[in-house]
């Protein structure tokens, strides 16, 4: 079985003004028909990883990779007409917070009917249908209703909702997901997780999903690479990721208070220079 | 018993006028011990905020009786030894500091309106040293700060005027869990080394429950229940709104929900 995403030594660059910054140093990773979670803190280059994959970094940026593979087909070499041909056909992304990623002066309906018309030939009143199915199926009630609105209308776990629906109405085969709960309520977060859960599985598509917490990302994905200033430091099964050995995936899950077993202080990270010169640990399957 | 540090009987809150005036709070008690520390739970929406900027006077329109330190509010007006008594932290670090003011102006500027003349320049060290931060961080500029260590500029001005309270409005939810557990350990190492009285507002029951005594559930403008951390803890919570905010902690931090919890408890 051939994988939906190969990635080998996959680098992110920027220059600036005291030397190039290295946003992602060298990684490799695969995705098959499973869902992934990348865990890191900000600035470890969990969502550069994300965007250089849609090839969304922009100049003076530069992404380089021995390899970046769609089910065999190079991303590095697509022209720009292909790569958006790529971008929602076959890999979607969904951002942090829907206020930025929605078009403010369209409204809900029509903005999921053309991602559906841009990459699918279909007529308005099939395609009306399909989104007010979509609609249905990421748990909005009234979908009718909501068609009309403007994204200023909705709530954050609604747009959030949203979002979802017009990123996995082309079908795509992955979907890249960018921290898509952290700026939603608690309450919500979970509902939003579990629609988005519930429908990557069904349609047997690969997932990626970025978070900088940690046991969230256990909970729904299947394996977790742990990133550490532009490289994975640790990859493991999401159910053994009590087992994991890295000071640092040890040092993220024991800063979370927890409820259940309450410490009078919080663990506080130890960052170890050693950890940056340890050469990235392969994601490949 | 002493008398309470802060007290809010009834408090109602509106906004908008005329006919679009709305009630957002619908009249809460609250009362919150000298030294302790209080938390707000709730979804966005519910009002958890709206009590904290009633409280400072950044609402306008509200109703009911409001005593911070045996002080009585009104209005929107609060006298100088209100904000030299009363600090607040906001949530988001990005926005709560002056972008072209250097760290040195924006703390020796908060000195200066509370009338401290003498020995600003040892203050302002102090300040820095409290929350952690070196004096080499004295003239540099917000964006050139970190997320987390913009937060502790922030804690070190609401330091500044020496007050009892602080006000904390979801004052890590902008950060990473690993910068979190830091601030929050700075936030209860300042509360035991002066005797602060907290009230913090929070979406996460876990930091909730990690910071503070005891807890109000807030929900479309009303408390539905308040509790012991403690019982909270014990997931004894008696409202349906309060149990599912419970269950939904514990599911998305990969335990079992609630009801699992309690039937593998009893």
């Amino acid at each position: 079985m051939s994988n939906l995403l190969d990635i080998e030594n996959l680098s992110v660059r920027f220059p600036t003004r005291s030397g190039t910054f290295e946003a992602v140093r060298g990684i490799s990773l695969s995705l098959g028909k499973e869902r992934l979670g990348i865990v890191g803190e900000s600035g470890s280059g969990k969502s550069m990883t994300g965007r250089a994959i849609l090839g969304l970094i922009r100049k003076p940026g530069e992404v380089t990779a021995d390899r970046l593979e769609m089910q065999g087909e190079s991303l590095t070499d697509a022209s720009p007409k292909r790569m958006r041909a790529i971008r929602g056909k076959h890999i979607s992304m969904i951002m942090q917070d829907p206020k930025y990623s929605l078009n403010p002066v369209m409204t809900v309906g029509d903005q999921i009917i053309e991602a559906l018309r841009t990459h699918e030939k279909v007529n308005k009143p099939e395609a009306y249908k399909r989104a007010l199915e979509m609609l249905g199926a990421v748990a909005i009630r009234e979908p009718e209703r909501v068609m009309k609105l403007y994204p200023h209308e909705v709530s954050g776990g609604m747009g959030q909702r949203i979002m979802i629906a017009m990123m996995l109405i082309p079908n795509p085969e992955i979907l890249i997901a960018d921290e898509p709960t952290s700026a939603l309520d608690v309450s919500v977060q979970l509902q939003v997780l579990e629609i988005m859960d519930k429908l990557v599985r069904e349609r047997g598509m690969g997932l990626i999903f970025i978070s900088h917490d940690l046991n969230l990302v256990a909970g729904f994905c299947d394996r977790v690479a742990v990133m550490y200033a532009g490289r994975i430091v640790e990859v493991c099964e999401a159910g053994k990721l009590h087992e994991a050995k890295h000071p640092y995936t040890l040092g993220l899950l024991n800063s979370v208070p927890d409820l259940e077993r309450p410490r009078p202080r919080l663990e506080a990270l130890q960052r170890d220079p050693a950890w940056r010169e340890a050469p990235s640990v392969s994601a490949m399957l | 018993m002493s008398q309470p540090e802060i007290q809010i009987e009834g408090l109602e809150v509106f906004f908008g006028e005329g006919h679009e005036r709305n009630r957002v709070v619908h009249g809460i008690d609250l009362s919150v011990a000298q030294g302790e520390s209080y938390g707000l739970v709730g979804e966005s929406g519910s009002g958890k905020s709206t009590v904290l900027r009633a409280l400072v006077g950044l609402v306008t329109d509200w109703h009911g009786a409001m005593h911070v330190g045996g002080e009585a509010l009104s209005g929107a007006k609060r006298s100088k030894a209100f904000y030299r008594r009363v600090q607040m932290v906001f949530q988001d670090p990005y926005a709560s500091l002056h972008p072209r003011q250097t760290i040195d102006r924006v703390l020796s500027e908060t000195l200066a309106l509370h009338g401290i003349k003498d020995g600003v320049d040892a203050r302002i060290d102090r300040l820095l040293e409290q929350v952690g931060l070196g004096g080499g961080f004295r003239f540099r500029y917000p964006h050139q700060l970190s997320g987390g260590q913009r937060q502790r500029v922030a804690i070190a001005r609401a330091l500044a005027p020496e007050p009892k309270v602080l006000l904390l409005d979801e004052p890590t939810s902008a950060l990473d869990v690993s910068v979190q557990a830091e601030i929050l350990n700075l936030l209860s190492d300042l509360r035991a080394e002066f005797g602060l009285t907290y009230l913090m507002v929070s979406h996460d029951l876990g930091v909730i429950g990690h910071m503070c005594d005891r807890v109000a559930v807030m929900q479309t403008g009303e408390i539905v229940e308040t509790l012991e951390v403690e019982a909270m803890r014990r997931l004894q919570a008696e409202h349906p709104y309060t149990r599912h905010l419970l269950d939904s902690a514990l599911r998305s931090s990969g335990h079992e929900g609630v009801e699992a919890a309690q039937r593998s408890a009893s």
